[in-house]
């Protein structure tokens, strides 16, 4: 503990905790409170609670639009997040044995899709490819989905390269590995943690992604956001509560896989030679 | 090494060390652009081709020029005061028949020309339905005069002659309250119509103050994550990034839930007796901030941290016992070497600011909403895509202003994601 | 169009992946109870007797994604759910399919705003006054009470648009529902309506989708509100006593299925609109929410009791209005956008 000189510094420092306490609680307040009112009998969103009851769950799971909208959600996801994953990934590793000019304004380039308002990049692509009658079908929407992702992909990727130590490659090939095998066997495992959570962050962009979903997909589309969406609009019922209880535990799952990541990668990087 | 420099190096195949080694250095300069290219193609094609496309369409004019080519023909010596001669009433006859068999085309034509006078839309298809029985009219002035009285005000034939181009700054200028007027001067819009500069501003206003707020929630926050020991800041670390995880629409459904009249927070206030009427904390201005906030405050805290942990404790205590006060050796001495940072956070924030659209059409009301939302209006329930565009690429130009001076202080890759 | 060549290789990139079923019938309605009644009365019934699959799907009423498809001549969906304007000015537009009214039914057994072109009407319905009796003293009656906040202070909630909105001003500014459009039809009396609508701005909620008023007004947010009959009836039903309606000053329209030009399931989705046009799937939809049924041979299959709460009901028609269509078809769009740059201010 500090010790303190002065009554006005004691102050000041409970004061400061005091703030910085509130302020995380209006963090997670939201999250605190929806949770709970999954799990109450009552029809109302309302506080006190009633009772214990899973009915809310039941109703998520036997509606046909919500199963839809979870179905949709679950091909989009995770096929853009392998798209961007992939090209990301590779324009990453690029990037950083590249030297030309103008690198840096083609990397601002690469990620534009993250700052780009998402009701431009909305209304554009469905300008662009509804006359081509490309609005249909899951193809468009993974792919937009896809780019909105890659700015994430590009900068975790890019980060763990930075700690990557080029020699171990040329000490590969001079013994003989192709650049290829190079790759998968020494470059990969050492990156794998920037490719998993940039992997992560172009999931949780494409699965919370609801704007350009909005212009984009058809009724056989619609993904989970877009039927929270549409729920909010109409009526905010407690099904809504139950969905969003899911979607935290989804989240819950993402962040622990991160911070198991950055704790791997940051004993990997300072367990390597010359790092 | 001196006495080498003469003699040229060569590899076991007698080919220059030099050229050799730029020969290598090439192929990888090549294959690391091979890596690059895939993806440059993937986003030229879903990401800047249909923004290049949607730009076009922001001055894209085809409509009456596609319907009314002989009308626009003869209006080219027209003396621009009173009702035009047979000639081009004539055209314009010609034109409407011809086109009354593309009911498409000529509902696109009667829509461009609404925006220019309201009523115009229905004018035309008057005017086309009515052409059958007019076949016996004296002249086509007279035929025209007698379907409607309103084609011999010059107006109406202004409005044709001022589309006579297929690009045009119609919309631009509508989006910022100028259109051009019969005599061809920018002038300003009626008052009316003209609310997108307020929009704008408001854009720009709403997002400056989610900046500052996050601005002073965020530094204290990140100044305790920075100077907590590290098991301590993780886990209080755990706090920020939950939230930043969690979908924005479960956060947007917990404002409401917590904010609305029977709401948690005014059930709180009305308990306490700090209020007896429910305070209207949802669908306006105020939950339009306090979730913003919510959603960017963590973009406002990491970069700041970032920065912070940086900084060497050792200035402060040195500059503390050197006599300087606390408060001041902090202003002086710590606070500029986190400017980076709160440079960092405040443009990213502001950034993603301005291009808010979920959260205004959710937690506010019609005066609440910035510019996204008008791009969105325009886009789906009035089908005016020239509106939708030009709103688009003013907002997109802005964008990428702010953009460009955070490439230019900060960097696009030192971009913190937790 | 000259970005044709960069439009190819989008076209070709992605062509792969736009596949889509072309086996089922696609059909888009309003959502809500008006989509639950049409479930139980239509979809289900007619999913079992013709063994067509339904693919169905909610919008609210914009033409955007309609249009576009038509352009493209890639058409998604078959049958949608249009409010009258919406369903002439895309008839004039070459939005819709012209409908072969012999495999239908007879035209006379329709009410006759139900009979267009490329429309068939699904039911009549009605846009009324309603208030929670439980928070006002006294009883309102027509629009006049609406604006006085004097007398029945607390919040009204309007649909966020031009319709209606504009027509109900001009009710509560003393005009004569028969001259309402001949008033409305001028420039100083589009500025009356807003002038008297800047009256009580302050005190309105809008509301976008159909069950919005009914929990504004059952929670007690507004105390007055425009709302669907229907959806007023149903939370009548759900235990919402309070709620009451004022049948005087309302407006009706009528709601019409349409085939999107270009569909490929086209004798699919003309059997279907004929399948509910049949009076006894039009009572059951009626019975589920209180709209009017088009087909008039279906009125003597309902109960007395439900009779009473349609639109259509003689005592509820009584002082009404209908939607004047052929306005909102020539004013609609710029009336929508002054709307709407009203209400941003």
């Amino acid at each position: 503990m500090q010790s303190f000189v002065t009554l006005p510094e004691r102050i000041w420092y409970y004061t400061f905790r005091v703030i910085c306490a509130l302020v995380l609680l209006f963090l997670v307040l939201p999250i605190l409170v929806i949770v709970p009112l999954s799990f109450n009998s009552s029809e109302f969103l309302l506080y006190p609670l009633t009772g214990f009851s899973l009915r809310w769950y039941q109703d998520f799971f036997h509606s046909p639009e919500w199963m839809n909208s979870l179905k949709n959600s679950a091909i989009v996801a995770p096929s853009a997040t392998v798209v961007a994953t992939l090209l990301g990934t590779m324009a990453a590793v690029g990037l950083t044995r590249a030297r030309f000019r103008g690198k840096a304004l083609l990397m601002g380039v690469l990620i534009s899709p993250m700052v780009v308002p998402v009701v431009i990049l909305g209304v554009a692509s469905y300008l662009f490819f509804a006359p081509l009658g490309l609005t249909s079908g899951y193809g468009l929407l993974i792919m937009t989905h896809a780019a909105l992702g890659v700015p994430f992909v590009i900068i975790t990727v890019s980060a763990t390269l930075q700690g990557f130590n080029t020699n171990l490659l040329r000490a590969a090939s001079s013994l003989g590995s192709t650049p290829l095998h190079a790759f998968f066997r020494i470059t990969l495992p050492l990156i794998a943690p920037g490719v998993v959570s940039g992997a992560l962050f172009a999931f949780g962009t494409s699965f919370d992604e609801v704007v350009v979903t909005l212009f984009l997909a058809g009724p056989e589309q619609t993904t989970l956001p877009r039927q929270m969406f549409s729920g909010i609009r109409e009526n905010i019922s407690p099904t809504i509560a139950a969905v969003a209880t899911i979607l935290i535990a989804i989240s819950v799952c993402m962040l622990l896989a991160l911070e198991f990541l950055r704790g791997r990668a940051e004993k990997l990087r300072s367990s390597l030679p010359g790092a | 090494m001196s006495d080498m420099s003469p003699a040229v190096l060569l590899t076991n195949t007698g080919v220059p060390m030099k050229a050799q080694l730029r020969r290598i250095e090439r192929v990888s300069q090549l294959k690391s652009l091979a890596l690059i290219l895939p993806l440059l193609l993937f986003l030229i094609v879903t990401f800047m081709l249909p923004i290049a496309a949607m730009l076009r369409q922001s001055v894209s004019n085809p409509e009456v020029v596609r319907v009314m080519p002989a009308t626009l023909q003869a209006l080219k010596h027209w003396n621009g005061k009173t009702m035009p001669d047979e000639a081009t009433s004539r055209a314009l006859l010609s034109d409407l028949t011809r086109a009354g068999g593309d009911g498409y085309a000529l509902a696109a034509a009667g829509k461009r020309l609404n925006m220019e006078i309201a009523g115009y839309r229905s004018l035309v298809m008057k005017t086309v339905r009515h052409l059958p029985e007019e076949r016996a009219a004296p002249s086509a002035r007279a035929a025209l005069l007698t379907v409607d009285d309103r084609w011999g005000d010059p107006a109406y034939w202004h409005a044709i002659a001022r589309n006579a181009s297929p690009t045009t700054p119609f919309y631009l200028l509508a989006s910022l309250d100028h259109n051009v007027n019969d005599q061809g001067e920018v002038v300003h819009s009626e008052p009316d119509r003209a609310i997108y500069l307020d929009v704008f501003a408001r854009t720009f206003g709403m997002s400056l103050v989610v900046t500052l707020v996050c601005v002073l929630l965020g530094f204290p926050v990140a100044y305790l994550l920075a100077t907590l020991p590290t098991r301590k800041s993780n886990l209080l670390m755990i706090l920020v990034l939950l939230p930043f995880w969690t979908s924005v629409l479960v956060r947007v459904a917990a404002w409401i839930v917590l904010l609305q009249s029977g709401g948690l927070i005014n059930s709180a206030l009305i308990g306490l007796g700090l209020t007896r009427e429910p305070l209207e904390l949802v669908f306006n201005r105020t939950g339009v901030y306090i979730s913003m906030v919510h959603i960017l405050l963590p973009f406002m805290i990491l970069p700041i941290y970032s920065v912070m942990r940086g900084i060497s404790p050792s200035y402060m205590r040195a500059a503390i016992s050197l006599g300087s006060h606390p408060i001041l050796s902090f202003w002086r001495v710590y606070f500029p070497q986190t400017v980076a940072g709160l440079a960092a956070g405040g443009l990213l924030v502001f950034i993603l600011s301005i291009g808010y659209y979920i959260t205004p059409a959710l937690l506010g009301g019609p005066k609440d909403q910035m510019v996204s939302y008008f791009v969105a209006f325009y886009t789906n329930t009035t089908v005016n895509w020239g509106m939708a565009t030009s709103l688009g690429t003013l907002l997109l130009l802005a964008t990428l202003i702010l953009y460009a001076v955070y490439n230019r202080l900060i960097g696009a890759n030192r971009l913190q994601l937790g | 169009m000259t970005f044709n060549a960069p439009k190819w290789l989008a076209l070709s990139c992605l062509i792969p992946l736009a596949a889509h079923a072309a086996t089922d019938l696609t059909l888009i309605s309003f959502g809500g109870s008006n989509k639950d009644a049409q479930v139980k009365a239509y979809y289900g019934p007619f999913q079992k007797t013709s063994g067509v699959h339904l693919v169905t799907g909610e919008y609210n009423g914009e033409m955007a994604k309609i249009k576009a498809m038509v352009e493209a001549g890639n058409i998604g969906w078959d049958v949608v759910e249009v409010e009258t304007p919406e369903l002439i000015r895309g008839c004039d537009e070459g939005l819709f399919e012209k409908l072969d009214w012999s495999q239908i039914g007879n035209k006379k057994d329709f009410v006759p705003a139900a009979v267009s072109q490329c429309g068939a009407g699904i039911f009549v319905w009605s846009t009324a006054l309603t208030y929670n009796a439980a928070k006002l003293k006294g009883t309102p009656t027509g629009w006049k009470d609406f604006w006085d906040l004097k007398k029945f202070p607390g919040k009204r909630g309007l649909r966020k648009g031009a319709k209606y909105t504009l027509e109900f001003a001009l009710l509560a500014d003393g005009v004569k529902p028969a001259d309402v459009y001949k008033v409305l039809a001028t420039k100083a009396g589009v500025d009356r309506a807003f002038k008297k609508l800047d009256q009580i701005k302050p005190a309105i909620q809008w509301w976008d989708a159909g069950a919005q008023p009914a929990q504004f007004l059952a929670s007690g947010d507004v105390v007055m509100s425009s709302a669907y009959n229907g959806r007023i009836a149903l939370a009548q039903k759900d235990g919402n006593k309070n709620l009451k309606i004022v049948w005087g000053g309302s407006i009706y329209d009528v709601d019409s299925w349409a085939i999107v030009k270009g569909s490929p399931k086209k004798a699919e989705a003309l059997k279907y609109i004929a399948f509910a046009s049949k009076p006894q799937y039009q009572k059951i939809y009626s019975e589920n929410i209180a709209y009017g049924p088009t087909n008039v041979k279906a009125l003597p299959l309902l109960s007395k009791a439900v009779q009473a709460d349609l639109p259509t009901a003689a005592a509820n028609i009584k002082n009404a209005m209908a939607l004047n269509v052929q306005f909102w078809v020539d004013n609609g769009e710029e009336l929508e956008q002054r709307f709407n740059a009203w209400a941003a201010k």
